[in-house]
């Protein structure tokens, strides 16, 4: 449908680093976030939260607080419509949250209660006089507990659900017994994954303004506009088209900020009871304590292969902690089971995934949702494997790598996979196969490998438009005004699609004015960040309106030069001219005008549009890559220290090098504390660490020498071939380093994070 | 009880009457409208807030306006001269350190301290000065190699 190759343009904004759009703002300190604006009239809110993990709520006694001088409103469950929301609109059982708890809390931090008032400590101070009676009910925090006969419902009033299972998912391909029997070695185990915090910079902050004629706008740090926009319209009882938000700068968001919340919900809501502004900035202990989290999985992995190290065979059944509600923990389970299977050939494959509500604060899409646990086991096991085989462990995965064209039976299929040269290359680059085998004692190598998915084509939000779209408005001064509802959350998307409409238009990125994430201005719709779906989803969408750009100004151009119809037009150097004959030819911006003149004075605005269809079940395209870590324990301490981490890794074709290169380094920390610092201390449903002096966050001391190589495959798929890369590389660190230290100890790590004290236990240094 | 507190912000003088308990990262965004300092955890730890108090970086969410009245305060809003920025800010756009750009005005004046006291830092005093201030997206290895071109830039403008 597009035109992905472009053979038209000589010039290449494709593949370089052409600084972000924003980047002067950043570093003067103009860049606005969610918090740092300011309306006149403006109240502060504040939420209640409950102190409970699991209680039927008896009574709430706001009268205290309304008194307060200062305060303008304070609302709870009750003066709402009370009307459920979710991600996964296209299944309304799985929308199981109130903005505010009507009749129960399900985990401590479960949002109670709102108030507004004049200043944030006036706020604060009446949240501490609501008074609510509980009737504490007994709760679960683990998978094991809620599933126990006999345990709590935490969602009874969800007729569909028997116990606390909110959704589960299965995958069988190939006649399982049979593969196994054939199989030589069968490993079998259990791993337990931890969950974690997304940490993003800056907290999460929402402002709504009432408007005139009972409508609203509302700027709030989120990844997804569109989805905050129909979700909030919908807990509103308003119409979609009331509901205006917009997505000022946002501090990082991994998939944290995906999703209608209650404090988007409660600014709206107070702000149109008040007629004044209200914003809503949590605090850093509120992230911490209640936030979403990565999802704990616990996971039993049997995986066979045959003595020279074929797979045959896999079966992998996950049970992932959901925390009290679904937020986008369907779409981890479908992800975990999807990951179970990638990256290798397995001639049978069964998954059984289980998302389950427990009284935990609830988990959410972060980085990866589902696929890292998933891979960090896989991975492991092929390390496991390969010591148990004695094959080198990339020989076992060359043996078995996926390549172009593979498929899962009914699940996905591999339209490019530049695994094997990343395997091969990262081999070269660390010098594993010398280094490898001779290391020096407490000090070991690893590798980790990994695949992410670049987009979903999945509709569980059940959009009715396409899955991205765009305007692309072509000026008679040559310049071109791009509107998209893709949100740039510092990932550089805002970069990135300029530099794909400048390349298909042949025009320069500097001509390129954009304008994204405002649900009023731009078209209808874009799902928004994540699940790496913007550069090639977006991508895609503006190729579709720069083609019918294109469309319309070669034909005044063959007009123009009386050029019949054999004569390809180009478009490159800002000129629009006869490929073969290029003195026939035309600025772009002359060629606008031309347009404009012939159309009677109409402006030349497109739409394009990009939906994924026919693409299977996951994805329209994968990426892969391979990682390996070198890395140096302490006997004494067990201090482990990343020396090096050496990647190559297939993005497809590399738009922007400099944005590829700042994803890579930051998901190597991220990684890296994953693997190692990071992990929410837990006590009956309760966050006991909710600072970052306790919740270790890798800092600068902690990064290893980083080395990479780009591996560029042509994915048919993507816009010029591109890809994702902002999802998969935050996988690969953690089996990676997990094996080195595996080789430097002894310590084989099933259960997240590494400590010093796992190793020292491990290598007998510390007993029981 | 508000009191009458002079200081002098990014070269200007400045007067406010306020609680002196306030801190200076909440007279800095809500009352002089800087809101270029921002706030990650409002507890010392994650620089996000780091200005210049007579040249010594600091975390403004734990100082209290009342504690620097009389002192210099340089903001990142106060770094460029005119058009021209800072050699930091530069070096940082140069290098691309950052993406969601949260962190970097309280990276940049770190880094901008570090270089007054260390003109030419090793990699491993980089890193320990550096180490109070988080990044959750880059990963540290440009913000370091921003921080090595500044130097270069600095001697340059010389
Ligand atoms: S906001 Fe001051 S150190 Fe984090
Ligand atoms: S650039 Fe986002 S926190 Fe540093």
């Amino acid at each position: 449908m597009t035109n992905k190759q472009n053979p038209d343009t000589q010039q290449n904004v494709i593949g370089r680093s052409v600084p972000r759009v924003d980047a002067p703002h950043k570093a003067t300190g103009k860049a606005l976030y969610t918090a740092d604006m300011k309306l006149p009239g403006m109240l502060y809110g504040k939420l209640l939260r409950s102190p409970v993990p699991h209680a039927r709520i008896l009574n709430i006694d706001v009268s205290k607080a309304s008194s307060l001088p200062g305060v303008k409103d304070v609302i709870i469950g009750k003066d709402t419509p009370g009307i459920k929301y979710g991600n996964w609109r296209l299944f309304p059982q799985t929308q199981d949250e109130f903005p505010l708890a009507m009749e129960k809390v399900r985990f401590i931090g479960d949002e109670v209660a709102a108030v507004a008032a004049i200043d944030p400590d006036i706020a604060e101070e009446a949240v501490g006089l609501i008074r609510v009676d509980y009737e504490e009910l007994p709760a679960v925090f683990s998978v094991d507990e809620a599933l126990a006969p006999g345990a709590p419902l935490i969602h009874d009033e969800i007729e569909e659900l028997e116990g606390n299972i909110s959704i589960d998912r299965n995958i069988d391909v190939g006649d399982l017994e049979a593969a196994f029997a054939r199989a030589d070695l069968v490993l079998d185990d259990t791993f337990t994954l931890h969950a974690v915090s997304h940490a993003y910079l800056e907290p999460c902050a929402v402002l709504a303004q009432p408007d005139t004629e009972d409508r609203l706008t509302l700027w709030t740090s989120t990844q997804t506009p569109y989805i905050v926009q129909c979700l909030l319209a919908s807990t509103l009882g308003l119409p979609e088209n009331h509901v205006r938000v917009i997505k000022p700068h946002v501090g990082g968001g991994f998939g944290g900020k995906m999703e209608l919340r209650p404090w988007d919900f409660c600014a709206a809501f107070m702000a149109r009871r008040t007629g004044r502004p209200v914003k809503f900035v949590l605090s850093r202990t509120e992230e911490l304590a209640t936030g979403r989290r990565r999802h704990a999985i616990k996971i039993r992995s049997k995986v066979g292969f045959k003595k020279d190290g074929t797979l045959v065979a896999k079966d992998f059944e996950a049970y992932l902690d959901g925390g009290a509600y679904n937020s986008m923990g369907p779409t981890a389970t479908f992800l975990c089971g999807n990951f179970g299977a990638m990256l290798y050939r397995y001639p049978a494959y069964r998954y059984r995934g289980y998302h389950v509500y427990t009284n935990n604060p609830p988990a959410g899409a972060m980085r990866g949702f589902g696929a890292p646990q998933a891979m960090y086991v896989s991975e492991t096991q092929m390390n496991i494997a390969a010591k148990e085989l004695d094959i080198d462990p990339i020989d076992l995965r060359l043996k078995n790598a996926m390549v172009t064209g593979d498929a899962i039976e009914g699940v996905t299929k591999i339209s490019s996979a530049g695994f094997v040269e990343s395997l091969q290359k990262v081999a070269e680059m660390s010098g594993w196969k010398e280094k490898h085998a001779a290391m020096p004692p407490n000090k070991g190598m690893g590798i980790g490998c990994y695949s992410f998915i670049s987009g979903g084509v999945f509709n569980w939000f059940n959009t009715p438009y396409h899955f991205s779209a765009c305007e692309v408005r072509a000026y008679d001064d040559g310049t071109v005004h791009l509107l998209t509802m893709a949100s740039d959350i510092g990932q550089g998307s805002d970069t990135i699609l300029r530099q794909i409409l400048a390349q298909s238009l042949g025009i320069s990125v500097e001509n390129i004015r954009i304008t994204s994430a405002d649900t009023t201005m731009t078209p209808k719709a874009d799902l928004g960040t994540w699940g790496s779906r913007v550069t090639l989803m977006n991508g895609n969408a503006i190729l579709d309106a720069a083609r019918k750009i294109k469309e319309n100004l070669a034909q005044i151009v063959s007009l123009k030069f009386n050029l019949n119809v054999i004569h390809e037009i180009a478009f490159a150097d800002g000129r629009v001219f006869a490929k073969l004959k290029p003195e026939r030819g035309i600025s772009f911006a002359e060629a606008v005008a031309m347009w404009v003149t012939a159309n009677r004075g109409r402006e030349l605005t497109v739409r394009g549009y990009y939906t994924p269809r026919d693409k299977g079940l996951t994805t329209p395209a994968y990426s892969f890559g391979a990682q390996v870590a070198e890395i140096a324990v302490d006997p004494d301490t067990g201090i482990v220290t990343v020396e090096k981490i050496t990647t190559a890794h297939d993005c497809g074709t590399v738009i922007n090098p400099m944005a590829v290169e700042g994803q890579l380094e930051g998901s190597i920390q991220m990684g890296l504390g994953y693997v190692l610092s990071e992990k929410f201390v837990m006590r009956d449903g309760k966050t006991l660490n909710t600072t970052f002096l306790d919740y270790k966050i890798p800092s600068a001391e902690d990064m290893p020498q980083i080395e990479s190589c780009a591996i560029e495959t042509y994915e048919p798929e993507g816009p010029y071939g591109a890809k994702e890369a902002g999802e998969g590389l935050a996988i690969p660190t953690a089996p990676a380093v997990a094996h080195a230290v595996f080789e430097a100890t002894g310590y084989r790590c099933k259960e997240l994070p590494i400590t010093p004290e796992k190793i020292l236990r491990a290598t007998g240094k510390l007993m029981e | 009880m508000n009191k009458e507190i002079l200081l002098f912000v990014n070269d200007r003088e400045q007067k406010i009457v306020t609680d002196p308990q306030r801190t200076l990262l909440e007279v800095l965004r809500e009352d002089l409208k800087l809101t270029g300092t921002n706030f990650g955890c409002n507890e010392g730890l994650c620089g996000a807030c780091t200005v210049l108090i007579d040249g010594e970086p600091n975390h403004s969410c734990m100082v209290r306006i009342g504690e620097v009245e009389y002192k210099w305060i340089t903001t990142i809003e106060g770094l460029a001269k005119g058009e021209k920025l800072h050699p930091v800010q530069q070096a940082f756009l140069d290098e691309e350190a950052f993406q969601c750009g949260y962190c970097t005005p309280g990276m940049i004046l770190n880094a901008v301290a570090l270089l007054q006291k260390y003109p030419n830092p090793t990699d491993e005093q980089i890193i320990e000065w550096m180490n109070g201030n988080i990044c959750r997206c880059n990963g540290y290895p440009k913000i370091i190699s921003a921080i090595r071109r500044a130097v270069k830039l600095i001697k340059e403008d010389k």
